[in-house]
């Protein structure tokens, strides 16, 4: 079967300076991937050339998406295509009430695929039962976009639209930044709720924590832009005790 | 017959100009007289031009060049591009009062009804009585400095065709809601002089909305109106005007507000429409405890200049004034907005804010906010802000991974970005119609 995911060979740079030295990563449906590494190894620039935020120039290498060829599509081609970022920092968007910013987007992503709109009563009926199963309160949905949303609010508020969206590819951007074992916990069932043999994730983190709670088919570690180590999920609990600086020499 | 009033490049006698045009106008005796005061007012300066400071940005001797005859008296043709081009934009529950090419159209207004305490003439009417300079304020002496100053007030005062002329008697509340439509609809480029008039009597309430529309085929026309408000004690007034004139036309509109104590005015202006704008809005707190919101919204694309100057003159004591202004400029078009706050010296406890920003969406764009306090009083709350910027990309690549695309994710940020102007409408109606009027411009460029 075709792997859902393809990264190969991967060469990426922000402005002078290449992040990404020949990256590759194949992930197929089902699966939950970790990439851990440490600060600057390229985990995020990662997750941002497959959503395809500007900025970044890929000179080498390419990213396939059930087959297609992902760098030539824009952001919002590849939302409609079934990828998913939950943003490390998502941002608040002021005057754009979360509901009306749901709508819109869930009705120009089925748009997109030529699939009809969502009634609005249809579409309030989903959302607030995908808000009750993250303890999401109704008043948070009227507010701006994460405007004034806890840290925890702000990653639950990732994974409502996760659900909502249902994609094939959810890349999580350290989910686990910024929140305590609570909130944390919340999120993760979240994330676990929606795995499913059509899904695939990938769990980008810095700590060995989140995986407790997340359990990967599979480790990857990311040093200095390039996987230089993967494994089943023992390989984070022997990072977690031994730490990065044995990949460091690797990469070098 | 187009016939320029004046050309500046070559300023030629305007004064014969307008000696062959006031026959033709509506009113004789002091109302002549009166008009050829005005018309010497303006003759005096002409076109405001960059040299003047309040029209520092908006150089009408470029921009507009000359001042265009009035427009003949709309024929059946006219009328009937009128009647369509009205259907589009009459809002359900409004008393039309409908003006096209500067002639006040019964055929296509509301008069049926107007209820006790409210009463509505037209300007001609007025004008052909020849009352009107010895009853009204208005051009013969004229309280408010524009119409002493102003030489777009004047060349107004000089050439009124026609107007709206509304009383409402103290104590009434006039439920419905007063709409004051102008139409281009001439064939041939040509200039529309009118005056229109809202006296608010104490303790009475209403809302006026306004809009500038043209009809199809109307093009290079120019407006020249001039909305005069006498707001009574312990009144409210709710005002929203709309400029959604066709993209090649001039609109250069001036308001002066004269508010009594205790007066409560939320007005809103939103120009979408027209190539070249002014709205300028003089308004006065002449009674104590009176509280003005004037908010404003300009949104610009193509090559369109489009200007909104406020002053606001505090000369009582307790007064407050809020001032929201968001302007939206794409492409190489060039949004200004001036808002002068005056406190004299005896305004104390004033309790005035202002804040303007501006959003660039290209390179070219440009915007100028002028704020300005005057403070002459020491006991007061004043403030003001500016800011101009662009989308925020972080925003933008935010909506578009949620599967925007980038269209719809400035668009939704350009509408978050004027809400907090539109949403600053008391009137949830008249909010809504602001609303549409920006979503017409938002689709309109997408």
């Amino acid at each position: 079967m075709m792997p859902l995911l393809e990264v190969k060979n991967l060469q990426v740079r922000v402005e002078e300076r290449e992040i990404l030295h020949g990256l590759s990563l194949t992930v197929n449906r089902g699966e939950v991937h970790a990439i851990m590494g440490p600060n600057g190894s390229g985990k995020s620039t990662l997750s941002h050339v497959i959503a395809g935020k500007p900025g970044y120039e890929v000179t080498a290498g390419e990213i396939l998406f059930k087959g297609e060829n992902l760098l030539e599509m824009s952001p919002d081609e590849r939302a409609a295509k079934g990828v998913f970022l939950a943003f490390q920092y998502p941002v608040e968007i002021p005057g754009v009430a979360t509901m009306t910013f749901l709508r819109t987007a869930l009705n120009a992503q089925r748009k997109a695929r030529g699939e009809s709109e969502f009634s609005t009563p249809d579409f309030l009926k989903k959302v607030r039962g995908v808000a009750a199963s993250l303890n999401i309160p109704q008043d948070m949905l009227r507010r701006g976009v994460n405007v004034g949303f806890s840290g925890g609010e702000k990653k639950r508020n990732e994974i409502l639209q996760m659900a909502l969206f249902e994609p094939s590819l959810c890349i999580l951007d350290e989910m686990d930044s910024g929140l305590d074992i609570d909130a944390l916990r919340i999120a993760a069932d979240g994330v676990n709720a929606l795995r499913s043999p059509e899904r695939a994730m990938v769990v980008i983190t810095h700590y060995q924590r989140l995986l407790n709670y997340i359990i990967p088919d599979f480790v990857h570690v990311m040093s200095k832009g390039r996987v230089v180590k993967s494994g089943d999920k023992e390989l984070a609990l022997d990072l977690e005790a031994s730490g990065y600086a044995q990949f460091e020499d690797v990469a070098a | 017959m187009n016939v320029a009033v004046t050309k500046p490049a070559s300023r030629d006698a305007p004064d014969q100009a307008f000696a062959a045009l006031r026959d033709r106008l509506p009113g004789a005796g002091k109302v002549l007289g009166a008009r050829q005061r005005a018309f010497d007012l303006y003759a005096r300066r002409g076109l405001p031009h960059r040299r003047m400071e309040d029209w520092k940005y908006t150089d009408l001797r470029v921009l507009m060049r000359e001042v265009l005859a009035p427009a003949p008296t709309p024929d059946r043709a006219a009328l009937d591009a009128a009647e369509k081009a009205l259907k589009t934009h009459a809002i359900k529950g409004l008393r039309k009062l409908v003006l096209v090419d500067g002639a006040f159209v019964r055929e296509l207004s509301d008069l049926e009804n107007p209820g006790e305490g409210l009463q509505i003439r037209t300007l001609r009417e007025v004008l052909e009585g020849g009352v009107w300079a010895g009853d009204d304020p208005l051009i013969a002496a004229g309280n408010s400095d524009p119409e002493k100053s102003d030489s777009m007030m004047a060349l107004n005062a000089a050439m009124m065709t026609d107007g709206v002329m509304i009383d409402i008697a103290d104590g009434v509340t006039s439920a419905q809601p007063l709409h004051i439509v102008h139409i281009a609809a001439a064939a041939k480029p040509a200039a529309m002089f009118t005056r229109s008039q809202l006296r608010l009597g104490k303790a009475a309430t209403v809302t006026l909305v306004e809009s500038f529309i043209a009809a199809e085929g109307a093009s290079g026309y120019q407006v020249h109106d001039a909305l005069t408000m006498q707001v009574g004690d312990h009144t409210r007034l709710d005002h929203v005007r709309l400029v959604e004139d066709s993209r090649d036309a001039f609109n250069i509109s001036s308001a002066t507000v004269r508010l009594g104590a205790r007066a409560h005015i939320n007005t809103f202006a939103l120009t979408s429409g027209a190539g070249v704008s002014r709205y300028q809005a003089f308004v006065e707190f002449a009674g104590e405890g009176a509280h003005a919101e004037t908010h404003g919204v300009n949104l610009l694309n193509g090559r369109q200049h489009g200007d909104t100057t406020m002053f606001l003159d505090h000369a009582v004591p307790n007064g407050t004034s809020r001032e929201i202004f968001r302007a939206v400029v794409d492409d190489r078009a060039h949004s200004v907005f001036q808002g002068r706050i005056i406190v004299q010296p005896k305004a104390q406890k004033t309790d005035a804010r202002m804040m303007t920003r501006a959003l660039l969406l290209s390179d070219e764009a440009e915007a100028d906010n002028k704020p300005e306090l005057e403070i002459f009083a020491d006991d007061v709350t004043c403030g003001h802000g500016a800011t101009t910027g662009a989308l925020d990309e972080s925003l933008l690549f935010y909506l578009r991974a949620r599967g925007l695309s980038e269209k719809e994710a400035q668009a939704l940020l350009i509408q978050a970005f004027v809400g907090e102007a539109i949403e600053s409408i008391a009137d949830h109606h008249l909010r809504d119609l602001a609303s549409f009027a920006a979503g017409r411009w938002l689709a309109a460029r997408s």
